[in-house]
């Protein structure tokens, strides 16, 4: 296991970004589908959230590099973040509130550096908050994340695995909840969306289930602003959204059972 | 677009295949050392100390109490009442050790790693190659003179990682897990099991390889007590678990490497299991390759650990598999074994040691107050115990030279995760790739 990880880079003659807006083509980030969550992977993982270099993914806020100079925390992490939309949105929404998105696919998680470093040099005020780590967020959650660290948590148009002996490889289950229960805080907020109506129907199960969750009441997700991103700040969903498919979203809240 | 179940497959059957060459001798002791038992295979042997004669298992019931296939863990619970086996032939059974009937026996969907008992004797604890932690619920005591089969409740699971130890907090308000990967878990033992337990208390990160073996020590002054680990990493830490908080970091490796550089390939001093003392101050530590044993002392007050000695036990290249000390006597017993050697007639091998003086060796005034290695002869119930524990008094030499061979190879090999090289693994990828195409 490695502890570092690779910088950004900003290559200003990078040929995978599009000359006229600076931003990455899509093209060159292609990659499989899916990928298979049990296989082991090589790449860095931290050995603790200690270990999580913030001045790498968040530079204006971490100036130098053995600092803990800023207290700030990451709150949200966005699972799965495939092409990353949904974070782009809410840099801008929660400016002060420092992101992550986390992504199995190696080309994919490349795609979300460039994309969110061209934002930065376009718009030099924004999207400090805002970054991306190349891993397998069914195994290394606790490995980033403290107790009780995060406000909220996105699994956007997750992978399906349909078949009844690939269910274990579903980032929503009974088990996983539990890990996500304990980096999520008290009040912290777990977001949910498919366009596949078992898979929907599936993740309301586990999170009605468990005992640490509890559904937003209609007002509730009515008066949160992102529960309107759900669909239509990523890639996924805007491909839903085109054609006209339906979605199946789950909203909880991380609560402490009274004994 | 599918994902490729064949290749996870044949790597499931990989591991098996190579974890069904070898399988390390296991040894337990009773806490108040009124048995012993040691597991070779899929063989089982227990002698019975207090009154210093063999025991057969299932007494007068039938052979079906047997396992069928390789033991990958053995314990005693904490009052000594119960005994619980169990590995690569999916049934957990447990045992009453009075009679030494099997009185339950737990059928396993996967090959099952780690076992543990709640303190009250209530909760029998398994963990299967999947990373899924069982929990079953036993009742009063069984009378009957089959076995009462018991389905097992998930409670908590690593994400396919395989369980290597699963202890029960010293207060059993928590239960801890620790993985092939580096993860050691600890979770709320709930008060309803059955339900899951969904409360994670902490983790403890900071090991860079597989952990193999857990302990708590405590004491009267530190009653809630701390957590110790070992690892392929070649360190031993010590945990504040409630927190997660690491508190000191032992290299072993440095210790060793000095005194043993024949050792093992690249210096790699994979620690294979840990026991400690009742009292919390000593701590056994077996590591890969080491003929003897590592000998760490616990202070808990300043919440350190210091290397004490290096016990060797060169004579016949002892290399202990595996490690178990009792609650109320000064013995530390310690097994050497393997089964399926391909080499020689005799497929299995064990060999038991035992040291004793473990507490007294503070200041180490008198010759007398060293740990002291016991002959044979001075071992609990002396020869008798040994030749059934064993197997045979005597064991060949060239079966010992295999089994001390298979055992440096393989200890290690049964911990870490299959690894591919680079060169495979683009074929395996390859591989996928041409199926994709043919869609
Ligand atoms: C269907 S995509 C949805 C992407 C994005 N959330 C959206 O809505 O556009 C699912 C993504 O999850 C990623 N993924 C699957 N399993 C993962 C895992 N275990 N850890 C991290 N990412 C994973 C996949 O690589 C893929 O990019």
């Amino acid at each position: 296991m490695q502890l570092d990880e690779k910088p950004q880079s900003g290559d200003e003659s990078n040929p995978y970004l599009s000359k006229s807006t600076r931003l990455p083509r899509k093209r060159f980030y292609r990659a499989r589908a899916h990928s298979n969550p049990l296989s082991d992977s090589h790449f860095p993982v931290p050995i603790s959230p200690h270990h999580v270099n913030h001045s790498l993914h968040y530079p204006h806020f971490f100036p130098n590099s053995n600092s803990d100079s800023d207290s700030r925390k990451i709150e949200f992490a966005d699972i799965g973040c495939g092409f990353g939309g949904l974070l782009i949105s809410l840099a801008t929404l929660f400016p002060n509130t420092l992101m992550i998105g986390m992504e199995l696919r190696d080309k994919v998680t490349e795609y979300v550096k460039e994309r969110i470093l061209a934002l930065r040099i376009s718009n030099p005020t924004q999207y400090q908050n805002v970054s991306v780590v190349r891993t397998n967020s069914m195994k290394y959650i606790p490995n980033y994340f403290q107790k009780s660290q995060l406000s909220k948590m996105f699994f956007l148009f997750p992978d399906p695995h349909f078949k009844e002996k690939n269910h274990r490889r579903r980032v929503i289950s009974p088990f996983l909840l539990d890990e996500y229960a304990y980096v999520i805080k008290d009040g912290g907020i777990i977001y949910t969306i498919t366009d596949v109506e078992e898979l929907g129907e599936w993740m309301k199960s586990c999170l009605e289930n468990h005992p640490l969750f509890e559904g937003l009441s209609d007002e509730e997700l009515e008066a949160d602003p992102v529960v309107k991103l759900l669909s239509c700040a990523t890639e996924e969903g805007q491909k839903v959204e085109r054609n006209g498919g339906q979605t199946f979203r789950a909203v909880y809240r991380r609560i402490v059972p009274t004994v | 677009m599918e994902d490729d179940d064949s290749t996870i497959a044949s790597e499931a059957n990989n591991k098996e295949s190579m974890e069904v060459e070898v399988a390390p001798a296991l040894i337990s002791v009773h806490p108040a050392q009124d048995s012993v038992a040691v597991a070779v295979g899929s063989e089982l042997r227990v002698f019975n100390l207090r009154e210093g004669c063999p025991v057969t298992l299932g007494a007068d019931s039938n052979e079906a109490c047997h396992h069928k296939e390789s033991i990958r863990a053995i314990r005693y619970g904490a009052k000594g009442k119960l005994f619980v086996s169990a590995g690569d032939d999916k049934v957990v059974k447990i045992w009453a050790t009075d009679s030494w009937r099997c009185i339950y026996s737990v059928p396993t969907e996967k090959k099952v790693s780690a076992v543990a008992i709640s303190d009250n004797g209530q909760f029998v604890c398994y963990a299967d190659k999947f990373g899924v932690v069982w929990v079953v619920e036993l009742d009063e005591l069984n009378e009957n003179q089959t076995p009462v089969q018991k389905k097992g409740s998930p409670l908590l699971a690593h994400y396919c990682s395989i369980i290597t130890s699963l202890e029960f907090s010293p207060d059993g308000q928590f239960i801890v897990t620790a993985d092939r990967d580096f993860k050691i878990r600890v979770s709320m033992f709930p008060k309803k099991p059955i339900d899951g337990a969904h409360e994670i208390q902490s983790y403890c990160l900071g090991h860079t390889e597989f952990v193999s073996s857990l302990a708590f020590i405590y004491n009267q002054e530190f009653p809630q007590g701390y957590l110790v680990s070992g690892s392929g990493d070649s360190t031993v830490r010590l945990w504040d678990f409630t927190s997660g908080l690491l508190l000191h970091t032992c290299e072993v490796g440095s210790e060793v490497g000095e005194q043993q550089t024949n050792g093992t390939e690249n210096n790699h001093f994979a620690v294979t299991d840990l026991c400690a003392t009742p009292d919390g101050s000593s701590i056994f530590v077996a590591v890969q390759g080491l003929p003897g044993i590592l000998v760490l002392s616990a202070n808990l007050s300043t919440k350190t650990l210091s290397v004490k000695k290096l016990v060797s036990i060169t004579e016949e290249d002892f290399i202990p598999t595996s490690l178990s000390t009792s609650l109320t006597s000064d013995f530390l017993w310690m097994v050497m074994g393997v089964s399926n050697l391909t080499t020689r007639d005799s497929s299995s091998l064990a060999r038991v040691r035992v040291i004793t003086n473990l507490n007294k060796s503070k200041e180490e005034k008198e010759e007398d107050d060293k740990i002291k290695i016991l002959e044979d002869k001075q071992v609990p119930c002396g020869e008798k115990a040994l030749e059934k524990l064993q197997g045979s008094l005597c064991i060949d030499k060239d079966v010992f030279s295999a089994a001390s061979e298979a055992v440096k190879t393989s200890m290690r090999n049964l911990l870490i995760k299959k690894q591919y090289s680079t060169e495979k693994r683009e074929f395996r990828k390859r591989g996928r790739n041409d199926k994709k195409g043919k869609r």
